[in-house]
């Protein structure tokens, strides 16, 4: 009988052994998959947040910061940063930023891009919203791999969440994860939590580096109304409402403008205006991969944005968005984004011509659409000396 | 206060799953056994930093 019993309990202890090691190694190599970036002819520079805060060094979120232009110092054009990844879990956004350091050429001003503003949510998925844990783009020299990431920072890195969380400066009361989300957390303080540092430190560079323009990318759920719009700060309307025209009647798309709410505190859009001289403006495309109607939620829905569920969910006139049998393609979103950016410097130049930033190189959506997102990723093994660097 | 909270959770993380352990071991029950194992996963998972 005795023997049984350790008998069985050896299998057991083996099974439960190989699904730890198995789930283990998975998780491991989803948080440590190192993301290639074979930066461009404009590459200038690449820091570290913790250059504008040190108190971020040595944390996980002290994030590259890939300074593209003619010049490092502060000259008298102008400077805009463009923050990818603040939520990891909406791709569109890492990967236009992505396309921007491995083509831009900037022609005036200085482009600093962050291509991952949360690292530590890019290392978490949600496993029990069936998320994958990473996802790859086809190119054609093979395919590059991604990881999927989260809307909040790893709880590995913060943690614990309060039952309230209090946002800084305003003491306005958000719901207790948002402690651990990126676009809450503005403007950060030097003395918070590991997501608040890393909003400080970017405050830090926007004022020490006198940015003009802050773009922050992001995909949203179509039944979810700020979808497919610029979100403006009232110092950016008038920039937001002239890119909006000049987007629908050049780069083929249509992109509304929403204005900030003064109330909703926390955010890109509303916190770096208020404590920044910088403009920020936030861009949503559609990603009915985050719609909780969705279907099966893989790697599939995740490019190609195609799910029957939330389409009819758009046929009970759930939706924000339409949502046909082509779905919302990365491409799609890849490209409204690097358009709407290519625009939204034209007018800023235009408007602001002692200040210009100008940029060539950056594929508009027609060419995104056209050639995919992987035709623009650069090869890894091809890459120049110190032209190489990883996420 | 949170590194020390975060301690502390480590922990308490560490006890359960090491009592856990010591119930797997001493059950006579398959069915407990496999429950044990099973609610264990996630402890270790936490106390290796893994998820």
């Amino acid at each position: 009988m005795k023997n049984r019993y350790a008998l069985r309990k050896t299998i057991f202890t083996a099974a439960f052994l190989l699904v730890f090691i198995f789930s283990g190694l998975s998780f491991y190599r989803s948080r440590h998959l190192r993301e290639p970036v074979v930066a461009g002819d404009g590459l200038l520079e690449v820091r570290k947040l913790s250059h504008y805060f040190p108190g971020l060094k040595g944390s996980i979120n002290d994030a590259s910061v890939y300074l593209l232009g003619k010049g490092t110092s502060s000259s008298g054009e102008g400077a805009a940063l463009v923050l990818g990844g603040a939520h990891p879990e909406e791709p569109a956004g890492r990967l236009a930023a992505w396309l921007l350091v491995e083509n831009a050429r900037v022609e005036a001003g200085r482009l600093f891009v962050i291509l991952t503003a949360n690292p530590s949510a890019s290392t978490s998925t949600r496993p029990g919203g069936a998320y994958p844990p990473d996802y790859e783009i086809p190119t054609p020299w093979g395919r590059q791999k991604f990881r999927q990431g989260d809307r909040w920072s790893n709880p590995l890195d913060q943690w614990p969440d309060p039952e309230v969380y209090i946002h800084y400066p305003s003491r306005q009361q958000l719901a207790y994860m948002d402690i651990r989300n990126q676009n809450r957390t503005w403007p950060g303080r030097p003395d918070g939590t590991m997501t608040e540092k890393t909003c400080y430190a970017m405050t830090q560079l926007i004022i020490k580096e006198k940015i003009d323009l802050v773009i922050d990318l992001h995909e949203a759920e179509l039944q979810y109304p700020v979808i497919n719009t610029i979100v403006a700060h009232q110092k950016g309307e008038d920039l937001a409402a002239l890119a909006s025209m000049m987007i629908s009647s050049e780069e083929g798309f249509n992109i509304g403008v929403e204005y900030s709410p003064v109330a909703l505190r926390g955010l890109s859009h509303r916190e770096i205006g208020d404590h920044t001289p910088a403009i920020p403006l936030l861009l949503e495309t559609p990603e009915p991969f985050l719609d909780a109607t969705r279907g099966k939620t893989d790697r599939a829905l995740l490019l190609t944005g195609r799910d029957e569920f939330v389409m009819k969910a758009g046929r009970h006139g759930l939706l924000f968005e339409k949502l046909d049998e082509n779905g919302w393609p990365i491409e799609v979103r890849v490209g409204r984004h690097l358009s709407s950016i290519i625009q939204i410097f034209k007018v800023w130049t235009e408007l602001h011509p002692d200040r210009p930033i100008q940029m060539e190189n950056v594929p508009r959506y027609a060419e995104v659409i056209a050639n995919g997102v992987g035709y623009y990723l650069k090869n890894p093994d091809g890459a120049p000396a110190g032209r190489l660097f990883y996420e | 206060m949170a590194a020390f909270i975060t301690f502390l959770y480590y922990l308490m993380v560490a006890f359960f799953s090491a009592c856990f352990i010591w119930n797997f071991r001493r059950s006579k029950n398959w069915q407990t056994e496999v429950l044990y194992l099973i609610v264990l996963l996630p402890f270790l998972l936490r106390l290796f930093r893994l998820k």
